[in-house]
């Protein structure tokens, strides 16, 4: 595991000469824009591969997550599935970063806040038109939902927010460059928005 | 839940947007009538809303999802509101609001399914003096208690009339403590009206402005100067409005010059009218003041029987001006002038990008005088005096205090303009004292060692709401009772307002629950510099203040709310969160509920 160390307030990853920055990913309750926008670094996905690897998430299916320094997070928390994954990160990531607007202030799936989970269930799987054998879905593998959406700073310590939906690809461009730089991230002003 | 008949629904939209000129901008006041008598704006009455006003239906719902005191769902028979304004929350509202819902079976905010009552915890209601305070069914209570809370529930468990409680609840005493100037001499009906008659507007205005007098909304904007600017903006119309949208928590001298002095300050509107050349004016009441609506249309009504408005007033056919009530619905932003403009013609209360200033653009696009009704009362004195006799105590006259919180007598007290903080203390019995909330939530928190700095246009300008805390008052409660109110009232047009007030009660709620950290202590900071300096207007501006005295002011209180830096802990009761759905599912039973 490399050691990180504090740099002011925050903190900047350390690494040997060849070795390689570790990264993982997840998508909570989040439409995956944010990996879209992740992608969407053109062609620096070339000079990331020397510098970056990609050890777990929706890219590569993989599951298992150890000794992470970066692990980024899109989406809300909206079941419990979600807050075991966001916890298994928190434990493994040096530094946790929340990208879009989903993981910084709930989003769009927090909409569902207004109206409480009780009565969206009800009225989806009960009281609408059209529904037959009404009954709340019930299963094993269905993980079940939270009385709340929340995000993820609500649940546990994040280190660097990426505004946006989705933060814009020159965001995570910054943060790529910055990381394998050995520096802290410095956002332009059009890169930090709410929308 | 209560189905409404759709006959009924139109025949009631008919009726109201009847009387309202099927106008759009009466939309509001619209929306409000059928509040009244449905307790809600029903869903199925919004087209025919929209059809009637020749609006838009998503004009409609834009009212009802802005507006604290218009719902989409039916409040029921009785529709209560305890405040939860520092000054009521210091005398315990928190606790009446569970007595009450407990005894009811409600939970706050939710109607009860038999569609008899809804209890909802509600800011300010200007009733600071004499709480805790309420309304029911727009109604004042008043003082409340164990004893009058079991009252009130044992009322509406038997469904009695509200006509049949006993009269006491609704109470209102307007308590002077200290008279000066203004209110120490009385104006006969009709003075200032005909000591201006013979005077052109550029004497009154000369008078006027050699008086000093600023506004006493807090803004301190020389009154003089504003009108002159509406006088002097091209148009053919103009209007003058009065902003009784008293909506600061801890002020209610606007309520008390409302009950006791209406004439006077609608004779300050009618002399603003001859100076500028309008002839429509509004007193914008703000929805918590409902109450008072009748007593005004009586003094408005008997002036109109007296020749002092109308189509002829003091018998001069060319001077006319007349004065008509819009209601606000509980929204504190409404008593920044734009957007009071913009809830006026009835729309959601945004403020207006400035400039153009209402004074060459405000009502319907026309020069418009706002003007708070401390102001105009004022200015209905100087007309009647003169400005020697306004400025023999000083510089600007005298202001009013609305004074509450921990001292013996609180209630309104009236000082020469300069006079120090620790004088109006003392004034109400608030010995001991270890702070003072002046001007409100926006306003500063002083110190006891900054008792002697001075209220004047300078140093300290104010509103007129002083909140006294005494020595067992915990100054944390008053921040985050302050910064939970702006996040409710934000308007949401501007992000950094929308965006930094729900951060900060975020923040404010995790030091409550002992959960804020050293990485929230930086939101803070940083929150404190970029919301003021980025806001739309003077709410975002403002809102930030209770957490910056606190931490600037009270040091060691502050950095007790935080804890140590955390790194991997999950907060978070799992199995608290999933309860809805195990009940739901039948994995938990609903009666351990």
């Amino acid at each position: 595991m490399r050691s990180t160390t504090p740099q002011g307030n925050c903190d900047v990853i350390q690494r040997e000469p060849g070795q390689k920055i570790r990264i993982a990913s997840c998508s909570l309750a989040g439409c995956f824009g944010c990996h879209m926008s992740m992608l969407d670094i053109d062609e620096l996905v070339v000079e990331v591969v020397h510098h970056l690897e990609y050890c777990r998430g929706p890219l590569n299916d993989v599951r298992e997550l150890r000794d992470v320094d970066v692990g980024v997070v899109e989406g809300a928390l909206c079941n419990e599935d979600n807050v075991k994954v966001l916890e298994q990160f928190r434990a493994n990531c040096d530094l946790l970063v929340a990208v879009g607007a989903c993981a910084i202030n709930g989003g769009l799936p927090a909409m569902r806040n207004h109206f409480g989970l009780t009565a969206c269930l009800k009225e989806a799987y009960l009281d609408a038109e059209g529904v037959v054998n009404p009954e709340i879905p019930r299963d094993a593998e269905l993980p079940r939902l939270l009385n709340r959406v929340r995000p993820i700073q609500e649940v546990v310590k994040v280190d660097y927010f990426l505004p946006g939906c989705p933060p814009p690809a020159a965001a995570f461009t910054e943060l790529f460059t910055a990381l394998i730089e050995g520096r802290e991230p410095a956002f332009d002003e059009d890169m930090v928005r709410f929308d | 839940m209560e189905v409404f008949e759709r006959a009924d629904l139109a025949a009631a939209v008919v009726t109201a947007g009847g009387q309202h000129g099927n106008d759009p901008h009466n939309a509001l006041q619209v929306c409000l009538q059928l509040q009244q008598q449905f307790s809600c704006v029903p869903a199925d009455a919004v087209p025919m809303l929209a059809h009637q006003l020749h609006t838009t239906t998503g004009h409609i719902t834009s009212l009802v999802s802005f507006y604290s005191f218009l719902s989409e769902t039916p409040r029921g028979l009785y529709d209560l509101y305890i405040s939860d304004s520092i000054s009521d929350h210091m005398q315990g509202s928190r606790q009446l609001l569970h007595r009450l819902c407990l005894a009811l079976g409600v939970r706050p905010g939710e109607p009860r399914l038999d569609g008899r009552v809804t209890v909802s915890p509600t800011y300010c209601t200007g009733l600071c003096d004499q709480g805790p305070a309420g309304l029911v069914n727009g109604h004042p209570l008043t003082r409340l208690d164990d004893s009058r809370i079991d009252t009130i529930s044992r009322l509406i468990e038997n469904a009695v009339p509200l006509d049949q409680w006993p009269r006491e609840l609704f109470t209102v005493e307007h308590r002077i403590y200290r008279r000066d100037l203004l209110l120490g001499t009385p104006l006969e009906r009709g003075d200032a009206l005909r000591s201006i008659a013979d005077q052109t507007p550029e004497e009154v205005l000369r008078e006027l402005a050699a008086s000093g007098l600023n506004g006493r909304g807090g803004a301190r904007f020389p009154t003089a100067l504003k009108w002159r600017m509406c006088r002097e903006a091209s148009s053919e119309t103009r209007y003058v409005v009065c902003n009784a949208d008293e909506g600061e928590p801890g002020t209610f001298k606007d309520r008390v010059l409302l009950a006791d002095y209406a004439d006077d300050v609608i004779e300050g509107m009618t002399v603003c009218a001859r100076v500028i050349g309008a002839r429509e004016g509004f007193i914008y009441l703000r929805g918590e003041y409902a109450w008072l609506r009748p007593h005004l249309e009586w003094v408005l009504q008997r002036r109109r029987g007296n020749d002092l408005l109308g189509d002829a007033i003091l018998g001069d056919s060319n001077w006319q001006f007349d004065i008509s009530i819009h209601m606000g619905a509980g929204a504190y932003i409404c008593g920044e002038e734009s957007a009071l403009i913009e809830s006026l013609e009835g729309k959601r209360g945004t403020p207006r990008n400035r400039p153009p200033y209402p004074v060459t653009a405000g009502y319907l696009q026309q020069p418009t005088v706002v003007n708070n009704v401390e102001t105009l009362f004022s200015a209905a004195h100087i007309a009647a005096r003169g400005s020697a006799w306004f400025g023999t105590s000083g510089a600007g006259g005298t202001k009013l205090h609305s004074v509450s919180g921990h001292c013996e007598r609180p209630g309104i007290y009236e000082f020469p303009v300069g006079c120090s903080v620790g004088e109006v203390v003392t004034a109400a019995g608030g010995d001991g004292a270890i702070a003072v909330q002046v001007a409100g939530a926006a306003g500063e928190l002083l110190l006891a060692e900054e008792f002697q700095r001075c209220i004047d246009l300078n140093t300290l300008k104010t509103s007129g709401s002083f909140i006294i805390f005494g020595p067992d008052h915990d100054l944390f409660t008053t921040t985050a009772n302050f910064t939970r109110f702006f996040a409710h009232e934000t308007c949401g047009f501007c992000a950094p307002c929308r965006t930094g007030t729900q951060l900060a009660r975020s923040v404010v709620d995790r030091m409550a629950a002992g959960r804020a950290f050293g990485r929230d202590r930086e939101a803070i900071d940083r929150l404190i510099d970029v919301t003021p300096a980025l806001s739309h207007c003077g709410l975002g501006g403002t809102a930030m203040n209770p957490l910056r005295d606190l931490r600037d002011k009270c040091p060691q209180r502050y950095q007790a709310l935080f804890s140590e830096d955390d790194t991997s802990v999950l907060h978070f009761d799992l199995e608290q969160e999933l309860s809805e759905i195990k009940t739901l599912t039948g994995e938990i039973p609903e009666a351990e509920q």
